[in-house]
């Protein structure tokens, strides 16, 4: 079991780990390179598009998580899901859609006739980062109101606290530590992004990263302004950890949930026009958008070629991870240590990383080490399935801890051995869990971009790579097939996900 | 020519630390085989980790195990749970929740005649109907009775039973316990169970073995513990008991309450302990006043104030009718003597 526990995050620990030696060893290069101002302005430049996606998320992903678990809200039911849609749609084609839709040239002005102002830059991604992340916060923040019963709020309300004062003394403490967790999650996913930010020609660090990496031979600058946007990260998730080790604890709540709010009728049509003006820019704008430049494109060939191989990196990746998943998860839960507590470490730590910085460390390693299996299918499905590793792992040990202990050691003095009591009992008992886990590895797999770029061999395309480069050409067409065919995939495992959690 | 027969489980001197806390402290223990040997003890004492270390599912960090004669742990020598013919029922019976009920039975015998004796340990627990259902689709009762077919299917050497009846509400726990050790004789099983209830050990075994801080203090038939209990902690944790102390010499012992036969050689201050079933009350007499009554309807458990101040318990029959402040006379049937140095805490 450790060795596979080992072995499924080596292709990129080990890598990774080189990385930061070789940027130690960059000595004078390396500072000269972080002293820079144009290292200073790319520092400033993120941490703006970070403080103020995540600002804005937690603003949208409250107010529709409110708006729809405790206000009497007509419709509440169908926002929920509209709100909660946008998680399909990956951050670059939120960019893509924007992108083409505004500008003097842009499909808005075509259609109407009045000039809209372009969307790029700074304005542009953090508006696309803003739609994209939202609907974590409003998942989480859902949750959390889900789990609030309502005796505190009553106990409140019958010592003579307003409506008013019941929310910023009651349910603004409770909600806290979820939309804490939520808040970070987001500012990680931003930092990380490398989609929109590119799209959106916004010079943030995991651009300039890419760009530096593609435009030079001498790759010092590269690595260093890597190691600084890992530095970055580090900070965000040890935080994260922080706020997780305070507000894991919570019992779901057997409370009946709290009355729901009853809005006048201005609150009514505000929260309606809200509610509706979110849906139209992030999912009418981006869906309508792809589905234009379908009907306008043409004779666009169909992508097949990215779409299998697409299909086919994702679904061996989650396989990969799945299987890799069980055994772990065993190991993690049953044989408790301090050694496994680092193994769920490292593989969260790999997860959560900047791909573009995982990735581009995995090819200063291959390329000097590994000869003619860098670059292979192989290991491109092995370095995805080292990064999403952590999803499937949590799915796993989530599913091992329902098992309870004593089922293995009563097939044990049945008379099995360890291995046919892991084939008969565990696995049957978790492998649903394990699944969900490895469908949401080939969810994120699906959309993954910047690993995929740096590490994909010659002639292999996926469907992010191709809206990519489609997209930084300025041929809408002929990113709208894939676009669209990306979110179709990936909706059919996020509906899956949706549906399961529900059943619980 | 007798030979003295093979016990079917022997532990000896089994040491086992969990962070460096003794959970186990020179445990041992000799089981003959066809016995149900009751381990009894209170929380903490070390009764789940000797089962589990018989099991084979936690390793001593000393000491050796026999079963039926074989060694499973010692120096050098380390028995997987699988290959040590041990049959086990979990506190929480750990049924497969994804295979049947006869599946689940069936586990532990693959190969052929597995149906037939699948069908054979169902009918022995009287589930024969169950065999298609699932676990989830039985009652708690139902379930252990699984548990238990599960575990005797392979006819293993010894049965272990973890705290068997601790789920089961009080109505249905008492028919459990017959009903399990009825299973159990039928079976001819060697079977130790533990248990934390005095009664449940006291009326489901040929033997008890009382443990505490980690080893077995006591062992013996229900009857010779409870009324012969070995130091004034067995006395007190086997059930209800005053003490008074005494002097005692030459086959008898002299206190507040008159004066009791003992066993020759007892002799110097001692403490007298005294079982409310020993205690007759006498109406119209005038030794104690009723203080409170519990009444069970196959019995009362009377508390008396005795003229000098000192409490004594008397369980009698559901008559007479008495009242607290109700004045009675006493006379003690009989009683056990410990040396006064016997450490128990008043």
């Amino acid at each position: 079991m450790w060795v596979i526990a080992v072995g499924i995050l080596v292709p990129t620990a080990v890598p990774f780990a080189a990385l930061v030696i070789r940027a130690a060893g960059a000595g004078g290069g390396a500072v000269d390179v972080l002293a820079s101002a144009r290292t200073a302005r790319l520092a400033a430049n993120t941490m703006a598009l970070v403080a103020a996606v995540t600002a804005s998320a937690i603003a949208v992903g409250v107010a529709t998580a409110w708006l729809t678990n405790r206000t009497d809200l007509p419709g509440r039911r169908i926002w929920a899901v509209t709100a909660a849609l946008p998680l399909v749609i990956p951050s670059y084609v939120v960019a893509l859609a924007l992108r083409s839709a505004f500008g003097k040239r842009g499909l808005l002005t075509d259609l109407t006739g009045l000039g809209f102002p372009t969307v790029a830059g700074f304005p542009g991604a953090w508006l696309a980062l803003t739609i994209a992340t939202y609907p974590f916060v409003h998942l989480v923040a859902s949750a959390a109101f889900r789990r609030m019963g309502r005796s505190a709020e009553e106990a409140a309300r019958g010592l003579g606290a307003s409506p008013g004062r019941v929310f910023r003394t009651v349910v603004l403490p409770a909600l806290r530590p979820s939309v804490g967790a939520g808040a970070l999650l987001t500012a990680l996913y931003t930092l990380s992004d490398f989609g929109a930010v590119s799209l959106m020609r916004y010079d943030a660090f995991t651009r300039v990263i890419y760009a530096q990496y593609a435009g030079r031979l001498d790759r010092t600058p590269a690595t260093v302004l890597a190691m600084a946007l890992v530095a970055m990260a580090v900070l965000l998730l040890v935080a994260e950890h922080r706020s997780r080790g305070r507000g894991a604890y919570h019992t779901p709540s057997a409370e009946a949930p709290p009355s729901p709010i009853h809005l006048g009728v201005r609150a009514r049509v505000a929260g309606l026009s809200f509610m509706a003006l979110l849906a139209l820019i992030s999912l009418a704008l981006p869906l309508g958008v792809l589905i234009t430049w379908l009907a306008r494109g043409g004779a666009v060939p169909m992508p097949w070629g990215a779409m299998a191989g697409s299909l086919a990196g994702a679904a061996l990746a989650a396989l990969l991870a799945g299987a890799a998943a069980i055994p772990v998860s065993a190991l993690v839960v049953r044989h408790h240590s301090r050694a496994t507590v680092w193994v769920e470490r490292l593989s969260y730590a790999i997860f959560a990383l900047p791909h573009i910085t995982v990735a581009l460390a995995v090819v200063f390693f291959a390329s000097r080490y590994l000869g003619s299996l860098y670059q292979s299918l192989i290991f491109l499905v092995l370095v995805y399935a080292s990064i999403f590793f952590a999803q499937a792992l949590a799915a796993g040990r989530a599913a091992m801890l329902q098992v309870g202990p004593h089922l293995e050691e009563a097939s044990r003095s049945l008379g099995r051995g360890p291995l046919a009591t892991m084939l008969r009992v565990t696995v049957p008992l978790v492998w649903r869990g394990v699944a969900l886990g490895a469908l949401l590895v080939f969810l994120t797999t699906m959309k993954e971009l910047p690993a995929t770029l740096l590490l994909r061999p010659t002639g292999f395309d996926t469907l992010a790579v191709e809206i990519w480069s489609a997209a930084d050409d300025l041929r809408y067409a002929r990113a709208a097939v894939p676009s669209l065919l990306l979110v179709a995939v990936s909706a059919v495992p996020a509906y899956l996900l949706a549906t399961r959690k529900h059943d619980r | 020519m007798t030979v003295e027969p093979t016990p079917a489980i022997c532990c000896h001197g089994l040491v086992k630390r969990f962070d460096g806390d003794p959970v186990l402290d020179r445990f041992s223990l000799s089981v003959s085989a066809g016995t149900i040997l009751g381990l009894l003890g209170p929380s903490g004492s070390g009764k789940t980790t000797a089962l589990r270390i018989i099991a084979g599912f936690e390793r001593p960090d000393s000491g050796t195990v026999q079963i039926a004669g074989s060694t499973m742990v010692g120096p050098g020598r380390w028995v997987p749970p699988e290959r040590r013919r041990v049959g086990m029922v979990f506190q929480d019976y750990a049924l497969f929740p994804h295979l049947s009920v006869a599946t689940n039975v069936g586990y532990g015998v693959p190969g052929p005649g597995q149906d037939a004796r699948v069908a054979r340990v169902l009918n022995l627990v009287g589930l024969s109907g169950a065999a298609r259902r699932y676990p989830h689709e039985l009652s708690g009762g139902e379930q252990q009775r699984v548990a238990l077919a599960r575990a005797l299917a392979p006819d293993p050497d010894v049965v272990l039973l973890d705290e068997p009846f601790s789920n089961l509400d009080a109505p249905r726990r008492d028919r459990m316990r017959r009903e399990i050790r009825t299973i159990l004789v039928e079976a001819r099983a060697t079977a130790v169970f533990v248990t934390h209830d005095q009664e449940e050990a006291l009326a489901m075994s040929d033997r008890v073995a009382v443990m505490r801080d980690g080893r077995v203090v006591q062992v013996g038939e229900p009857w010779e513990v409870y009324t012969r209990p070995g130091d004034c902690w067995v006395a007190r944790f086997l059930g209800e008991a005053e003490f008074v102390p005494g002097t005692a010499s030459g086959g008898s012992v002299s206190t507040a309450l008159g004066t009791f036969p003992v066993p020759e050689g007892v002799s110097g201050p001692v403490e007298v302990m005294i079982r409310p079933e020993s205690v007759e009350v006498l109406p119209g007499g005038s030794d104690a006043v009723v203080v409170d009554r519990e009444f069970y309807g196959h019995d009362q458990l009377l508390t008396l104030r005795l003229a000098d101040g000192r409490r004594l318990l008397s369980r009698i029959g559901p008559l007479p009718a008495l009242n607290p402040g109700d004045a009675v006379g006493i006379r003690v049937r009989e009683v056990v003597a410990f040396p006064a140095s016997g450490g128990h805490q008043h």
